[in-house]
């Protein structure tokens, strides 16, 4: 019998570390060679973690939600023949496996035992679980007793006036509430509501932000933080296009895609991004560097149940309309049932973020980081429109963008957006003189 | 009396320490307000618990001292040529003088409120109809609140039935004409204790069975440790981890943790094993109202799950304590006149009148995080001119903010001191804060001061 460490492989280009989403094995497990050890997430993907060998796990490195880096050991396993592990592993003592589980739930003290009568109560302090190890004494004040840490008349006066007092900041010793915090917050206007009538919601839900969630916040937060995002609203006539469409579906060919706005739209920035080739690029702005590039890869951001992904459009310049409509449809479908491949969720050049019905009249989107240019469509509305000397009914569609200022000056940011204009007012444009 | 029924705006049930304050409170705030109480105002606490029991208490503490003091060697210098007298049936009548002045007390408060008393027992048919047999005839009452508050009665053991004569609840013990030689009291609870160490005191040999490994097990063994060492010192006999098991001719049969099988010789057999809710036989079961256990289920503000009808005190749960009946007893009342109220007491102190007495308030035993400061009575001068050496006060604290989350004391006087304590958990007292109180001397309050100071790191007289 010898140790085997599973260790954390390389899982992308790139990736340094990764998140801990699910584990399926424990300490004592019999497991197989497959067989899956754990699901991690990279920056898009999660990937599933299959051991090499069969064996029996001994330990599990890692709380679900941990940060690991790429070669660290993720699994231990005891090994049939020869293991993996260094000599200062195999004379770890545990010949048998060793319980060295996650760490139990920490115990908490219960707050209730501060806060009643000591005579009518049997002892809480007391039952507390075995020992474990954990953090220096670390105190945890339970919302319950810090609600009450003040005195009855204040702690009377905010129930009447429906103030939670645990949102009322304490300055007192210890941070007692004092009848004055309790003025100052409802003049800051605080107060929830006028006395009397209905009854104030309490209490509410902390969720710990993991997964795909805690990676769409970082993306946000780093995109925000990073780009001067400079904003650009547009309105566009989209009748002819969308009679186009009509047409096209109406008459589609055996087996071809329902056609939606949005190939029609990657196809216009195909058009127009080699006139704009800082339009489409990655910026590495640690060192400085542009990436231009020609090829056009649009990611198409995507609401799955998990949360906003952006699968990628690879070579879309190299695609007829109705084969980016099928890779769009795919794409789609594979972030939404997880099964997206990590390369199917990164690489894009710009980026298309659309709402379709729900699009509104203009959104401000945030570039996808370290992209320089997003596009939104927003809502196709039916409108009255001058041509000339009469007012005509026209589709009207709004398209908004972002782009990174430090790249793209507003001017230039503006012609892109008339260029795009200009192609989907007149469709015939996009599809004349391929090959120009 | 058959005439129109009554349809006040509050019915209280119940005239006990949480039923009076109620319908006093209502009768304040100018609610049309009903009580009825089938026996004399004052409920238990009044009438046949707290105030009875410490009037017994005190005159056996009185007793003790007098024949100390005609023991050999006298007492505190003070010698009695012969031994003292004690004739309970005239210290029961002069007890039940303080009941009637009490109970008088109450009735002309609520006469005061404007309180329609109605003397019977009170039958629910539904929720809002409530007919009361009187003296005078039927009274049928149709009110828009009612507040039940019908209190608690002695848990009674199957092999030791309250009818037989040897057999006393807490009342009967109160109400005792003449001393048993001997006593055996079942449950070393507060309240067996309570009357154990009274009857003790008298002159009565008394036998104290209790199932659980030590007496008073719902209190930390710390505080319940100087009332052992008064029991082993005045011979009363402690049967720990034993069963009662029935009645015999010469006493009560008990079981030891061993399997042991025995008679303890006893004239009087005092069972406090507990107190149950009064739930039965006044149509509670008519009434739609869910229950929680035991318990009438009720919210932070009284309320039950039937609108407008609400239930304070003993009926809804622990600590059966009559301040906290009283405390909602109050709250409901306002809550009926239209104010917005909650029960939400940082602490509800606790006290048994024990020998030492014993305090406990919020927290009761240290936790992790937090800090601890005790100190003993035995550095109090004021504890050591009162003979009462014995005993310590305790103050927990959070560690991080200094917040006084429990204060807990043992010795004789220091119920006076649960004021103190509960006052300054619910105003939100730091150590820091008790330390900056000058506490007057020679008094008992020093030693307070001082556990506060010894948590701190910084005691003056330890």
């Amino acid at each position: 019998m010898a140790r085997y460490h599973f260790r954390l492989p390389d899982v992308g280009e790139g990736v340094t570390e990764a998140e801990i989403v699910a584990w399926h094995v424990k300490p004592g497990d019999a497991i197989r060679e497959d067989q899956n050890l754990a699901d991690v997430m990279t920056d898009k993907a999660t990937v599933e973690m299959t051991s090499p060998v069969d064996g029996t796990v001994v330990a599990v490195n890692g709380e679900i939600g941990a940060m690991i880096p790429v070669g660290s050991v993720l699994v231990e396993l005891e090994v049939e023949g020869e293991g993996n592990a260094g000599a200062e592993v195999a004379a770890a003592p545990a010949a048998t496996p060793a319980p060295s589980a996650p760490p139990p739930p920490e115990p908490r003290d219960s707050g209730g035992g501060g806060v009643s009568a000591a005579a009518a109560q049997p002892s809480v302090a007391s039952s507390s679980p075995a020992p474990t190890p954990r953090a220096p004494a670390r105190v945890d004040i339970p919302v319950g007793r810090n609600e009450i840490f003040a005195a009855p008349a204040t702690r009377r006066r905010a129930y009447e006036l429906g103030i939670p007092l645990q949102f009322v900041p304490g300055t007192g010793p210890g941070g007692r509430i004092l009848p004055s915090d309790l003025d100052d917050f409802i003049a800051a206007g605080g107060m929830a509501r006028a006395p009397g009538g209905l009854a104030p919601r309490m209490g509410g839900e902390d969720v710990k932000i993991v997964g795909l969630r805690r990676r769409i916040a970082e993306k946000m937060q780093e995109a925000k933080r990073r780009i001067p995002h400079i904003a650009y609203v547009e309105e566009v006539d989209v009748t002819q296009i969308e009679a186009l469409r009509a047409e096209m579906n109406a008459r589609a060919a055996e087996g071809s895609p329902r056609l939606t706005m949005l190939p029609f739209l990657v196809k216009a920035l195909v058009r127009a991004l080699p006139d704009f080739p800082q339009v489409n690029s990655r910026f590495d702005d640690d060192h400085d560097v542009l990436h231009m590039s020609e090829a056009v890869h649009v990611g198409i951001a995507t609401q799955t149940p998990a949360g906003l992904m952006v699968p990628v459009v690879r070579h879309a310049e190299a695609l007829t309309l109705a084969e980016i409509a099928r890779e769009i449809a795919r794409l789609a479908a594979a972030a939404r049932d997880g099964t997206a491949k990590r390369e199917e969720l990164s690489g894009s050049t710009i980026t298309i973020t659309s709402l379709g019905p729900l699009g509104g009249i203009a959104t401000t989107p945030i570039i996808n980081h370290p992209e320089v240019a997003i596009i939104g469509p927003n809502r196709i509305v039916e409108k009255p429109v001058v041509q000339g000397q009469f007012v005509s009914v026209r589709k009207v569609m709004n398209i908004s963008s972002s782009f990174d200022h430090r790249i793209v000056d507003g001017y230039d940011a503006a012609r892109f957006i008339q260029a795009l204009r200009r192609l989907i007012e007149h469709p015939a444009l996009i599809f004349m003189g391929e090959g120009e | 009396m058959t005439g129109k029924p009554l349809k006040p705006k509050v019915l209280v049930v119940g005239a006990g320490p949480g039923g009076y304050v109620a319908a006093i409170r209502a009768g304040q705030l100018g609610l049309e307000t009903v009580i009825v109480e089938g026996d004399r105002p004052g409920g238990t606490c009044l009438t046949r618990g707290c105030i009875p029991s410490k009037a017994i208490i005190h005159a056996a503490g009185v007793y003790e001292e007098t024949a100390k003091a005609a023991g050999e060697g006298g007492y505190l210098g003070i010698r009695l040529e012969s031994a003292p007298r004690l004739d309970l049936a005239e210290t029961a009548s002069w007890k039940d003088g303080i009941v009637d002045r009490l109970s008088g007390g109450v009735s002309a408060l609520l006469r005061k409120a404007q309180v329609t008393q109605i003397s019977g027992w009170a039958a629910f048919s539904d929720a809002k109809t409530c007919t009361v047999e009187t003296g005078e005839g039927i009274v049928k009452i149709e009110p828009e609140h009612v507040i039940l508050a019908t209190g608690s009665a002695p848990v009674e053991l199957p092999a030791l039935p309250f009818s037989d004569a040897r057999i006393l609840s807490s009342t009967e013990a109160l109400d005792m004409k003449a001393l048993p030689g001997s006593l055996a009291v079942v449950g070393a609870g507060y309240i067996g204790l309570e009357l154990g160490i009274a009857f003790a005191k008298m002159g009565v040999h008394v036998a104290l069975v209790e199932a659980a490994e030590r007496i008073l097990p719902l209190y930390d063994e710390a505080l319940t440790r100087p009332v052992r060492d008064w029991l082993l010192a005045h011979d009363v006999e402690l049967h720990l981890q034993a069963r009662a098991m029935g009645l015999s001719a010469k006493g009560l049969d008990i079981e030891t943790a061993q399997g042991d099988r025995f008679t303890l010789p006893a004239e009087k057999i005092l069972v406090t094993i507990g107190r149950r809710p009064a739930t039965e036989g006044w149509g509670l079961e008519n009434m739609a109202i869910e229950m929680d256990g035991r318990f009438i289920k009720v919210d932070e503000r009284c309320a039950t799950s039937t609108r407008n009808v609400w239930a304070i005190g003993d009926v809804t749960g622990e600590p059966m304590l009559a301040h906290r009946a009283s405390a909602q007893g109050e709250m409901v009342a306002e809550i009926i006149a239209g104010r917005r109220r909650r029960f939400d007491p940082a602490a509800i102190p606790a006290i048994c009148f024990t020998e030492p007495e014993i305090v406990s308030v919020g927290l009761d035993r240290p936790g992790e995080g937090h800090v601890t400061g005790q100190f003993p009575f035995m550095a109090n001068g004021r504890a050591l001119s009162m003979d009462a050496g014995a005993g310590f006060v305790r103050t927990i604290a959070d560690r991080n903010s200094g917040r006084i989350l429990g204060i807990q004391g043992v010795g004789r006087h220091i119920s006076e001191l649960a004021g103190e304590f509960v006052a300054l958990i619910e105003m939100g007292a730091t150590l820091e804060d008790v330390a900056g109180i000058i506490h007057a001397h020679p008094t008992l309050g020093e030693a307070f001061h001082e556990s506060a100071l010894k948590a701190l790191g910084h005691a003056i007289h330890i």
